[in-house]
């Protein structure tokens, strides 16, 4: 950790995204789905933002909305100094290459009838003035660094595997020279001995280039290894956010406790003895959360206060936050 | 687990093998493995090591053609099921022999109420009429702890999380009292507390059952807390079998080994920089002359491209396919 202080590259505040649902032969609005609702958090210049919740718990759609690839509910989001929040996209799209996406599923992000020159060219293309040899030559050198053969130029996706084609993935993102990258779960759909290439892959490119990520992921151990800090979403909302030693070592927010908990180790002996913190239940809906806290509906800690008035999220430890009245009458008596 | 009980289930030798326009891919490689009563056999391998199709095709679930069972034995109940008729196989399966796939969004049927396709198997294998069905059914979903039960009995599976929809994939696989269940990736799609959720009901419903569980997983983790022993499948190959506390304090097989180092974890060291394991899991197209994991080994020799090991016995129920001796350092005699 560095002990220097840091300028945040990315700060998010109070960032909503909410997206409306619509029913009835009038096709009225009839309620929304709060997919993230009030979230904030800063990714320090060089680091690796590790976002983690289970599926429906809005980090996707964080990482999409930090980019802007939707028109935000509202919120701020400063990137590189510029403030985009109220960017229009044609303004966005001058800044676009700044600040790039890694997707989740290699299949399905890069077009099935396009080379893979032509996939890695296409940013190439649309913002910078290089001739065509030069373009050839940057593919060639991304194809490189991303450790695929450049004689696969002219190949299409589907002649590669599912490690690869993230590779390609990849190479498309860096085309430009971002300075942040936004990976959303870009090892989910890999199996477990090729997770660790790309992975690694990616810590290489961070040093090399001096990038900044927000990676996005469910699996927790792989964002121990990764993250630099890391920020725990539930229901929309972060529930806690704290250096990576700090939040596996003493996890604060009752969710967070329990997420770790249910991770399984590879270790018959531990496995034995894991105390494991079993939730009750299901998500609710973010169409229709409850009241209070979030969590309240499957907190093993619940009290009265949770079912009724939404905990804050404030900064409970230097570096640590997180947003449970468990802490919050902590502090109060502190003061 | 009570060792030397007669195995409920005993594959030999069973060899599956594809036929694609562009040759034969030889999925499942004279695989052979025994479950005992009572015990919870984990079946541990990445996408393409076979051990989906090696337990599609001992009940005969895979389509022919492509497919094609070229050898090999399935003993259950005294019978050879690679060798009965169709009548009694289709008595086998959903009946002694439950299954639960990865995917509860797709294995169960839209149009169909949860309570309708909980009561098919009960009206197909067990002969119930519709009442006593219905009460078992309601029965079975309380066993995997689906709340109010009888309501949801008439629910559709839209209406059910994917969570519940899993328990609901259980309770059909548990419908008859099956000796035996094979569960397919059960808690691949499902988030990890929903998992970890499963995982305690799996614990539950073996100590109250006693049936005998194969456990196909890609995820040490999950096999580390419910397996009692492990079998690791490569290139549609068994290249490691042991006692799961065995396989994972002293594993034999270098792709074991691999496989555990790479994968990071949330307690202990934090390595700097993760152990990969290069290159990329094989496609065998012939009948294996050499060992599938040869490229990607880091102790191969020039032994391992001339010839297939078999598995060798190591002791105390544990062995591997591999020409190399970890314990010693040394490749094996011949």
């Amino acid at each position: 950790m560095l002990d220097s202080p840091q300028t945040p590259l990315v700060s998010v505040r109070d960032l909503k995204m909410h997206f409306p649902i619509h029913a009835g032969l009038l096709r009225r609005r009839v309620g929304e789905v709060k997919a993230v609702d009030g979230v904030s958090f800063d990714v320090m210049e060089g680091e690796t933002l590790g976002l983690v919740g289970e599926s429906g718990c809005g980090k996707s759609t964080c990482g999409r909305a930090v980019l802007r690839l939707y028109d935000i509910t509202s919120g701020e989001i400063t990137i590189d100094g510029t403030e985009i929040g109220d960017k229009s996209q044609s303004k966005l799209r001058k800044m676009r290459p700044t600040m790039q996406m890694v997707f989740q599923d290699p299949q399905a992000s890069l077009n099935p009838r396009m080379t893979v020159e032509a996939i890695i060219k296409e940013p190439l293309d649309e913002h910078t003035n290089l001739t065509e040899a030069e373009k050839r030559e940057k593919v060639g050198e991304l194809m490189d660094a991303v450790g695929l053969n450049r004689q696969f130029a002219k190949r299409y996706p589907q002649a590669f595997s599912g490690g690869q084609r993230q590779r390609i993935g990849i190479a498309r993102a860096l085309a430009l020279n971002p300075k942040f990258i936004v990976c959303d779960e870009p090892i989910a759909a890999l199996d477990v001995s090729i997770q660790a290439q790309v992975v690694n892959l990616l810590e290489d490119l961070q040093e090399r280039l001096g990038l900044t990520y927000l990676f996005i992921s469910h699996d927790l151990s792989m964002v121990r290894h990764i993250a630099t800090r890391v920020a725990v979403m539930y229901l929309g909302k972060i529930v806690e956010l704290a250096p990576r030693e700090a939040l596996y070592a003493e996890p604060l927010h009752p969710y967070t406790k329990a997420l770790l908990s249910a991770v399984p180790e590879p270790d018959p002996s531990l496995a034995q003895k894991n105390e494991r913190i079993v939730l009750q239940g299901d998500v609710p809906s973010p169409a229709n959360p409850p009241e209070g806290c979030n969590f309240c509906t499957r907190c093993p800690s619940v009290m009265d206060i949770c079912k009724t008035v939404e905990p804050e999220y404030f900064e409970v430890a230097p570096g640590r936050f997180t947003a449970c009245h468990l802490y919050q009458n902590n502090n109060d008596t502190a003061e | 687990m009570p060792d030397g009980a007669l195995p409920v289930l005993d594959v030999r030798d069973l060899k599956t093998v594809f036929k694609t326009r562009s040759g034969e891919v030889h999925a499942v490689n004279d695989v052979s493995f025994s479950l005992r009563p009572g015990e919870l056999l984990g079946v541990v391998g990445e996408s393409g090591s076979g051990k989906s199709v090696t337990m599609m095709s001992l009940l005969g679930l895979l389509p022919s053609p492509p497919a094609e069972v070229r050898n090999g034995s399935v003993m259950f109940d005294d019978k050879d099921l690679l060798d009965v008729d169709a009548e009694t196989l289709r008595a086998v399966r959903g009946g002694k022999i439950g299954f639960v796939f990865q995917d509860p969004m797709t294995s169960l049927n839209p149009v169909f109420t949860v309570g309708v396709q909980v009561m098919e198997p009960l009206r197909k294998h067990m002969g119930m009429n519709k009442k006593q069905a219905a009460a078992r059914a309601q029965e079975l979903l309380e066993l995997v702890g689906i709340p109010d039960a009888k309501r949801r009995l008439d629910d559709y599976p839209h209406q059910f999380s994917g969570g519940m929809r899993q328990r609901v994939m259980i309770a059909i696989a548990l419908a008859c009292d099956p000796q035996v269940l094979i569960a397919d990736e059960p808690t691949t799609a499902l988030d990890v507390t929903i998992q970890a959720q499963i995982l305690e009901l799996m614990k539950e419903l073996r100590t109250k059952l006693g049936m005998a569980v194969i456990w196909i997983t890609h995820d040490l983790g999950v096999i580390a807390g419910i397996a009692d022993r492990v079998m690791v499948m490569y290139g549609g190959q068994v290249v490691e079998h042991a006692p799961v506390a065995n396989l994972f304090n002293d594993p034999q097989h270098p792709y074991t080994r691999a496989l555990l180092k790479t994968i990071p974890t949330i307690h202990g060291e934090r390595a700097a920089r993760l152990t990969v394991i290069e290159g990329q899991p094989p496609i065998i197209k012939a009948a294996p002359s050499s060992c599938p994991f040869r490229d990607r080994c880091d102790v191969a020799f020039d032994r391992c491209a001339n010839e297939n090991p078999p598995r060798y016995d190591l002791g105390a129920g544990h062995d591997a396919a591999c020409f190399y001796n970890a314990r010693t350092g040394a490749p094996r005699d011949a």
